[in-house]
């Protein structure tokens, strides 16, 4: 055998024009199709054409138009990659899991306690530390759901829906309590975290009220690193074949239970650095409800992404762009943020009917050929 | 009716599928359309039953050009395909998946079950197809199944019937039955497309054989002009071997041994009963029994994919009885799945990527927790010449690979690392003659390397000129023992206990 064959076979394929549609172009034209009905949402609920206008511009300018409207597409976007991350890890080994939103408090309370409590470390220590508990506490509360499917086969989207309302309670009750509580206050809200255990803020040499902060790093690293784990690592590879096709990953010996077990774990673990992230970051303390919801938009940017680390950095910036310039949409033109909202669901619901798509803009994809795959 | 394809030319972009093909189909004949696997039957066959439209050529019916836009014309036209995959709702009736898209109602469009009932009993009767129409389909057996899809064509008025490699899913009673069905319907004047890659079948059943290969038609003849010789050379290009050339039968030391293994189902029915065999090296074993027998539950079993209910399984002077999946791959079981699509490979993974499958964690592979991508691509890519894999890439995904090539895939994963043991079910299921040949050539290189080698294939010609040791599966028992390596084994013998009669 000659080396030029050798050589043809290890030429690595350059994208063809389907993956290209498949994603870039269906998510570039669910954005636009979603943005179009936002307007006409607006427009069946009375709001004139200009006000859509302005509220339009206002979107474009709160999240892009300035240093700050950056600062806060930015900091919007950290979390949701964060916890996005984890949900696409999932998606990629065959599991559905609900319940970031509930690692996510997890992780956060727990990076609130590591912050309090160990208070007089150098930020050195106590910084990594506080992150490190409550990528812990995210890993352990999802591998609940992990070994529940592992051991007795209860489908983790049922078992992390419900883990995700006992993490509201136990959040509640947990605020509650005197070693958490913050001292003097009858309302539920946990002490606050001393500066030695919060992420710096990367611009307030510029102005103090910018609030980027050094999550932004812990986020590219996350990305970074879980393209590593799923493309380049042993377990990343069980997590694929697992996901693609259980039988055939039975077949190869590997064990299905260990690998739902860990790949929820990470799934929580980084569903847990995002709910730390917010609270070492954003916040200072914890209060009922912090997550925001992030846990379920979180689901919406691992979709869109298309399950892949870049694709859900991409897709959480967005998604941080529409949170941080609705805000201004609100002030500027008097337009609920619900409907951002709206069009956030819609831009899904288009990625999830790619069909849809091509058939509102067929001139952007190439013809299928009848028939498509040659036999 | 007859059906006459002219000059048909079918392109996927740049790639020909059909090209140029002229064809006939007379009423009152069988035609056998024979061709490997990706020689361009199906596009053929889609283009004349509507799917496809050829870039160039056309169809005529008796003798007037046509023009089918999709499928419902062709079906007007009284063109009907049974294909390979049956559509079928497990839990409706045999009447109700007849009739269903074109339901006899009555008012307030309510669904008549017994004028549908009664047609289908009609046909049923007419051909002979004895199929009850109010039975579940999900009770059926696969034979009475396709029946079913025969039906459904013959419902909706077809003259011409195209069956896609119809008896790939059928034991050889069953095969018997169906053709016995095609006669009837022949006799009755259809015109009859049957497309296989089997050469006796094809023999046995057709009335005019057309090969073809490349997209061309490289042969056509009557069934008495021809031997599978002659028919083999028309479809692969090149002169084909049928005779299997071994080495002398040498066998060595006992490798793997099983000694009153009992192995239950899903449902806990007892699927292997205390079964006993050996497996020396330098020897094929082959399994023979109709399928459901007991014989996927043997290789579970051996694999470690299913409980030991009771026995011992020793490898190599080693109790692996308990032994898991991956201890017993280490142990050197090859092991080349029954299902190559749905268990042997991961079609949307790269052949790279499935080229490791179940040596990844390998010390070749990995080193610490990461796998060594580039070395296991080159790893791949001196593999996939070795075993003959067409791929245009050790990148493209192993599910755009015909059957053959994935299954050549497997079989160089599991032959090419180091082992004592290879255990394959149906190694060569649905494959075309140039694969089948070479898998076959293959698994006779480990034996004479000294490999052992458990067999099970449901094709007794298969099990016939492979193996040294022929063991007949019955209801999950070996009831009959045959030593090849002595002299010719009576096919009829293996028959009969492959029914039963021995036992």
């Amino acid at each position: 055998m000659s080396g030029r064959d050798m050589k043809a076979l290890l030429e690595r394929p350059v994208w063809g024009r389907s993956e290209v549609e498949d994603l870039v172009i269906v998510p570039l034209f669910a954005v636009i199709v979603a943005l179009v009905l936002g307007a006409l949402t607006m427009l069946a609920t009375n709001v004139d054409i200009a006000t859509i206008g302005h509220s339009y511009i206002a979107l474009a300018r709160g999240s892009l138009g300035s240093l700050n409207a950056l600062s806060e597409t930015l900091t919007a976007a950290i979390p949701l990659v964060l916890a996005g991350l984890g949900l696409a890890l999932g998606f990629r080994a065959g599991l559905f899991n609900i319940g970031a939103e509930g690692q996510l408090l997890m992780g956060g309370m727990a990076a609130v306690i590591a912050g309090f409590a160990l208070s007089g470390l150098p930020a050195a220590i106590h910084l990594p530390l506080a992150l490190l508990v409550g990528a812990l506490a995210g890993a352990l509360y999802a591998s609940i759901a992990g070994w529940l499917r592992a051991a007795t086969g209860a489908h983790e989207v049922i078992s992390t829906i419900m883990l995700n309302l006992i993490s509201y309670r136990l959040l509640d009750y947990m605020l509650r309590m005197p070693a958490i509580q913050k001292e003097g206050r009858a309302d539920p809200i946990s002490r606050s975290v001393p500066e030695a255990a919060e992420l710096p803020r990367l611009l307030s040499f510029i102005d103090p009220n910018l609030r980027l902060h050094a999550g932004v790093f812990l986020m590219l690293a996350m990305v970074a690193l879980v393209w590593w784990v799923l493309f380049r690592s042993r377990i990343g590879f069980e997590f694929r074949a697992s996901g693609e096709s259980a039988d055939a990953a039975r077949y190869a010996g590997i064990r299905a239970g260990l690998v739902i077990v860990l790949a929820m774990g990470t799934a929580g673990a980084l569903a847990g650095l995002a709910g730390a992230n917010q609270v070492l970051g954003v916040l200072g303390r914890a209060t009922p409800g912090f997550s925001a919801g992030i846990g379920f938009d979180a689901i919406a940017v691992a979709l869109l992404g298309r399950s892949h680390p870049v694709g859900v950095l991409f897709a959480g910036l967005l998604f941080g762009a529409l949170e941080a310039g609705g805000r201004q949409m609100q002030v500027d033109a008097g337009v609920s943020i619900d409907l951002i909202g709206i069009i956030q669901a819609l831009i899904i619901v288009f990625v999830a009917a790619p069909l849809l798509v091509r058939a509102i803009f067929p001139w952007g994809f190439r013809r299928p050929s009848s028939g498509g795959r040659r036999p | 009716m007859d059906i006459e394809l002219r000059g048909i030319t079918k392109r996927f972009g740049e790639v020909v599928a059909n090209e140029g093909v002229n064809l006939r189909v007379r009423a009152g004949e069988v035609l056998g359309l024979l061709g490997e696997n990706g020689a361009g039957k199906s596009t053929l066959m889609n283009v004349l039953c509507g799917l496809y439209r050829p870039n160039e050529g056309e169809i005529l019916i008796d003798g007037k050009p046509v023009a089918f836009a999709s499928p419902a014309d062709a079906i007007r036209a009284g063109i009907g395909m049974v294909h390979q995959h049956f559509m079928l709702v497990p839990v409706f009736t045999v009447a109700e998946n007849v009739v269903l898209g074109v339901e006899p109602v009555g008012r307030l469009d309510r669904l008549d079950r017994a004028k549908a009932s009664a047609e289908v009993a009609a046909i049923s009767r007419k051909y002979g197809l004895e199929v009850d129409p109010d039975t579940l389909v999900e009770t059926l057996p696969v034979g009475v199944q396709q029946r079913v899809e025969i039906i459904k064509v013959l419902f909706r008025a077809a003259d011409v019937l195209i069956l896609d490699e119809p008896t790939a899913v059928l034991t050889p009673q069953e095969v018997e039955d169906f053709f016995a069905v095609i006669r009837a319907l022949r006799d009755a004047g259809k015109a009859l497309v049957f497309i296989t890659h089997k050469l006796n079948e094809i023999l046995d059943i057709s009335d005019r054989i057309a090969v073809i290969r490349g997209g061309r038609i490289t042969g056509e003849g009557r069934p008495a002009d021809l031997t599978p010789k002659t028919l083999a050379e028309m479809m692969v290009g090149r002169p084909v071997s049928f005779d299997v050339t071994k080495t002398p039968f040498s066998p060595g030391r006992a490798l793997l041994e099983v000694r009153d293994l009992t192995v239950l189902r899903d449902d806990d029915a007892v699927a292997v009963d205390h079964l006993n065999l050996t497996v020396h090296s330098g020897e094929i074993v082959g399994i023979a029994g109709v399928q459901g027998n007991g014989q996927s539950a043997l290789i579970e079993a051996l694999t470690g994919l299913r409980r030991v209910a009771g026995g011992t399984v020793t490898f190599d002077g080693a109790d692996i009885t308990h032994a898991s999946v991956r201890a017993r791959h280490r142990a050197g079981i090859a092991h080349i799945p029954e299902d190559r699509q749905k268990s042997g490979l991961i079609p949307k993974f790269t052949v790279a990527e499935n080229m490791v499958l179940d040596t990844y964690y390998d010390d070749r592979f990995s080193r610490g927790p990461s796998v060594m991508w580039d070395h296991v691509a080159e790893k791949a890519a001196e593999a996939v010449m070795d075993f003959d894999v067409r791929t245009p890439s050790v990148y493209s995904a192993a599910g755009h690979l015909s059957g053959g090539n994935q299954q050549k895939l497997v079989v160089a994963r599991e032959l090419s690392r180091d082992t004592l043991l290879a255990i394959a079910g149906q190694p060569t299921r649905g494959l075309d003659v140039g694969s089948i040949e070479y898998i076959h050539k293959r698994l006779i290189e480990a034996r004479d390397t000294g490999d052992g080698v458990l067999m099970i294939s449901s094709e007794l010609d298969e099990i016939l000129s492979l193996a040294d040791r022929i063991l007949v599966m019955f209801k999950g028992r070996v009831v009959a023992e045959f030593d090849a390596a002595a002299g010719p084994v009576d096919k009829g013998a293996i028959g009969l206990a492959m029914a039963g009669a021995a036992a």
